[in-house]
C-alpha cells in the first residue's frame, strides 16, 4: 500500500463522518490558532519596543551633568556646569571603543512661525548628534560641521513641530524664530515615533550647538564650553559595562573628584531598557508555550479517543484487509495516516483561524502584530507528532486485530 | 520423486492437521487430525453440521490462521514456516476469499471493492482500474462498476466480492457458505458461476450447508467433530 493510497483511504473515512472529524479536530484547530495569534500578538509588541529601542540609537552610552539623586536628597551641589565640550573631546580620545561623542545642550523653548507658535525643546548639537542617535533627514538637510563652526542661523526640525507650525507642509527655506532670533529651516527629520516611555520623540529642533549658546540667553553662562549632555556611541560588539568603568573614571580623573566623593554627572544605558523587556516577553512566552501544550495534548487526547472509536467501528474492514492480502504494517500506516491527516488538517485550519485572529486584532484592537513563519512550522510540525503519538496506540491496536475474529465482528 | 512420469504436485497437500481451542478447563478439537490433497482444478465441497471443523479448515487453508500440529503445503511450499508478511502476500497473491456476507466495503464503489486487493500488490492505478473492470465483466456486473454496495442485491453484492477475489488471479478460491445469504434462485446463479470459473482452471474449495448447492461439486468432503469422515467424488450436475 503506498502513502497515497493510504491518504486517499484515510480523507474517504474522514469525510464519511464530517461532523465527527470537524469536532476532533477543533482541540488541535484551538491549540493552533491560539499560538499563532498570540505569538504574532507578542512579536508585534516585541518588534516595536525593538524598533522604539533601535530609534534610541544602539551601543549608546548616555552621560549628562548634575548628581544622582538618591532618597529624595540631591548629592555633589554646585555642579551646574560639570561637564564640557572638552570632557567629550576627552572622551572620545582615550577611550578606545568610543567612536562619537555627540555633545549637547537642551532648552525648552517656544518656536514662532508667521503667526503659529509651538512650545518644544531645542537641542544645540554637532552633526556627531544625529549619527548617534540615529536621526535621519526626511527633507532637505542635516546640520554641517561648517554650520557649527560658523555658528549659522539654521535649524532641522521634528515632524510634530512642522505639523504643528506648517501643517505639514514644506518648511524648508522659511524663517522661524527663537527668542528673538530668526533661523532659517534647513531640513526635516525622519519621524521617530514615541520611545518606550510613550514620549513624543519628534517634538524637537536641532540648532548647531554654537549657535544656541550663542543667541539663547543665559545658556552659556559662566563657562561658554558647558554642555547639558553627551551621547556616547562604542564601536560594534563593544563591551558596555567595560567602557561605562573607563568613561566614569576619565570623568571622575578630570573633574577631580576624590575617592569617596559621590559622581558629579549621571550614565545611563540603553540597554537596561531592552533587558528588562525581553524578560517580560520571556514569561510571555513561557505562559503561550504552556497554553499550546494544553491544547494540543487536549486535542491530542480527542484523536486517540476518535481513532479508537474508529477502529472499532472498522474492525470487519480491518479482518477483511488483512484476508485479502494487507501486512499488519499497511494497516498501521494507514491508520497512523488518518490521524496524522486529521491533526494536520486541524492544524492547517488552526493556521488560517490564527492568521485571522492576529489580522483582527490589529484591525480592531489596534496592536502590532507580526505573524512569525516560524511559529506556524513549529505550530504543524508538533500537529503532526501529535498525530503520529496519539495516533500510534490505535493504529497499533488495529494492526493487531486478528483476522478471523475480526472477520465475524458484529 | 524420482519416477518417470512426475506426478504434478497437489495445490493443497494436508497431513494430520490439528487445531484446538482451549476454553476454561476443556479443549475443543475444532480440526482433528485431517488428512487430505487437493489438485489443481478441483471443485470441492465441504459439508457438515455446525460446529464440525469447516470454517477452522477454510481458514488454516487461506492461511489466516496456523495449525497446533501436522503440515500444510500449498503449490509445493511448506506454509508452516512463513513468516506473518509472507503469509499475506500469499493470501494477496494465492488465494481469493469469499464470504457469507461478503464482506464488502459499504462507502466504496464496486470498482474500489475490487480494486482493493491490487492495492497491497503494488499494481499501478492505471492497471488497476483495468483489471478489476475485466474482473467485474467476468462476473457480469461491468455496467454496475460505479455503483455502492447499497444500491446492489444481495447476488450482485456476492457477484462484486467474487470478481473481488479474483482479480489477483488466485490458484485457489475460497468460499465459506456463500450462498448462505442467498435465495435458491440467486445461490444458483452465483454456483452457475462458481463453475464456469472452475472450467477456466481455478481451483475452488466450497463450504456449504445446502446439498441442492454441494451437487454442483465434483468432490464432496464430510467432516463431523473435527474429523474428515467421508471424501466422495460424484458427477457433477452441470447448472444452466
Ligand atoms: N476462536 C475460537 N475459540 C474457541 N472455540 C472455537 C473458536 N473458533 C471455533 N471454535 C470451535 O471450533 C469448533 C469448529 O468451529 P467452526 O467454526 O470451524 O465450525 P463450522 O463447521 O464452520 O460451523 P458452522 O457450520 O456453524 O459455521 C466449534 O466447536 C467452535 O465452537
Ligand atoms: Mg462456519
Amino acid at each position: 500500500m503506498t502513502a497515497w493510497d493510504a491518504l486517499r483511504a484515510a480523507l474517504e473515512s474522514l469525510r464519511a463522518n464530517p461532523l465527527r472529524s470537524a469536532l476532533t479536530m477543533l482541540g488541535i484547530v484551538i491549540g493552533v490558532a491560539a499560538v499563532i495569534a498570540m505569538v504574532a500578538v507578542g512579536a508585534g509588541a516585541r518588534d516595536q519596543v525593538l524598533r522604539q529601542i533601535a530609534s534610541l540609537g544602539t551601543n549608546l552610552i548616555l552621560v549628562g551633568q548634575g548628581s544622582i539623586v538618591r532618597g529624595g536628597v540631591k548629592l555633589g551641589a554646585g555642579t551646574a556646569s560639570s561637564l564640557t565640550e572638552d570632557d567629550a573631546l576627552a572622551v572620545l580620545s582615550e577611550t578606545p571603543s568610543v567612536v562619537v561623542t555627540a555633545p549637547s545642550v537642551r532648552w525648552g523653548l517656544q518656536i514662532v512661525a508667521g503667526n503659529q507658535n509651538w512650545g518644544t525643546i531645542l537641542f544645540g548639537i554637532t552633526p556627531d548628534y544625529m549619527d548617534a542617535r540615529e536621526w535621519t533627514v526626511a527633507l532637505g538637510r542635516g546640520l554641517s560641521d561648517e554650520d557649527v563652526a560658523q555658528a549659522t542661523k539654521v535649524v532641522v526640525l521634528g515632524q510634530t513641530v512642522v505639523r504643528n507650525l506648517f501643517g505639514g507642509g514644506d518648511p524648508i527655506g522659511e524663517q522661524v524664530r527663537v527668542f528673538s532670533t530668526p533661523l532659517t529651516v534647513v531640513g526635516v527629520l525622519a519621524e521617530k515615533g514615541q520611545n518606550t516611555q510613550g514620549q513624543d520623540q519628534d517634538d524637537v529642533i536641532f540648532v548647531p550647538l554654537s549657535t544656541a549658546k550663542r543667541n539663547i540667553p543665559g545658556m552659556a553662562k559662566s563657562n561658554p564650553r558647558f554642555i547639558h549632555s553627551m551621547a556616547v556611541k562604542m564601536r560594534d560588539g563593544a563591551d558596555m559595562a567595560d567602557a561605562q568603568a573607563q568613561i566614569r573614571d576619565l570623568l571622575r580623573q578630570r573633574h577631580r573628584l576624590i575617592p569617596g566623593q559621590d559622581d558629579d554627572f549621571w550614565m545611563r544605558d540603553l540597554s537596561e531598557v531592552s533587558a528588562t523587556r525581553d524578560e517580560s516577553s520571556r514569561a510571555l512566552s513561557f505562559l503561550l508555550a504552556a497554553v499550546a501544550a494544553v491544547s494540543l495534548l487536549v486535542g491530542g487526547i480527542g484523536i486517540m479517543n476518535i481513532m479508537l472509536v474508529s477502529v472499532t467501528e472498522r474492525t470487519r474492514e480491518i479482518g477483511l484487509r488483512l484476508a485479502i492480502g494487507a501486512r499488519r504494517r499497511d494497516i498501521l500506516v494507514q491508520f497512523l495516516i488518518e490521524s496524522i491527516t486529521l491533526s494536520l488538517i486541524g492544524a492547517a485550519v488552526g493556521v488560517a483561524l490564527g492568521i485571522g485572529t492576529a489580522v483582527a486584532v490589529a484591525a480592531l484592537a489596534g496592536w502590532p502584530t507580526l505573524i512569525r513563519i516560524d511559529s506556524i512550522v513549529l505550530a504543524v510540525a508538533v500537529s503532526g507528532l501529535v498525530g503520529v503519538f496519539f495516533g500510534l496506540y490505535p493504529a497499533r491496536r488495529a494492526a493487531g486485530l486478528n483476522p478471523i475474529e475480526a472477520l465475524r465482528h458484529e | 520423486m524420482a519416477s518417470d512420469s512426475p506426478a504434478p504436485e497437489p495445490l493443497i497437500a494436508v497431513e494430520h492437521l490439528t487445531r484446538r481451542y482451549r476454553m476454561g478447563p476443556q479443549t475443543v478439537h475444532a480440526l482433528d487430525d485431517v488428512t487430505v490433497t487437493i489438485r489443481r482444478g478441483e471443485f470441492v465441497a465441504v459439508m457438515g453440521p455446525s460446529g464440525s471443523g469447516k470454517s477452522t479448515l477454510m481458514n488454516l487453508l487461506g492461511c489466516l490462521d496456523r495449525p497446533d500440529s501436522g503440515q500444510y503445503r500449498l503449490d509445493g511450499q511448506e506454509v508452516a514456516g512463513l513468516s506473518s508478511d509472507a503469509l499475506a502476500a500469499v493470501r494477496n497473491r494465492s488465494i481469493g476469499f469469499v464470504f457469507q456476507s461478503f464482506n464488502l466495503l459499504p462507502r466504496q464503489t464496486a470498482l474500489d471493492n475490487v480494486m482493493l486487493p491490487m492495492v497491497y500488490a503494488g499494481v499501478s492505478r492505471a492497471q488497476r482500474v483495468e483489471r478489476a473492470l475485466a474482473a467485474l465483466d467476468s462476473v457480469g456486473l461491468w455496467e454496475r462498476a460505479r455503483h455502492r454496495p447499497t444500491q446492489l442485491s444481495g447476488g450482485q453484492q456476492q457477484r462484486v466480492a467474487i470478481a473481488r477475489a479474483l482479480v489477483n488471479d488466485p490458484l485457489l478460491l475460497l468460499a465459506d457458505e456463500p450462498t448462505g445469504a442467498l435465495d435458491t434462485a440467486t445461490s444458483l446463479e452465483i454456483i452457475g458461476l462458481f463453475q464456469r470459473l472452475n472450467r477456466r482452471g481455478i481451483t475452488i474449495v466450497l463450504v456449504t450447508h445446502e446439498p441442492e448447492v454441494a451437487r454442483f461439486a465434483a468432490r464432496v468432503l464430510q467432516f463431523r467433530d473435527g474429523r474428515l469422515i467421508d471424501d466422495l467424488r460424484q458427477e457433477p450436475e452441470v447448472a444452466a
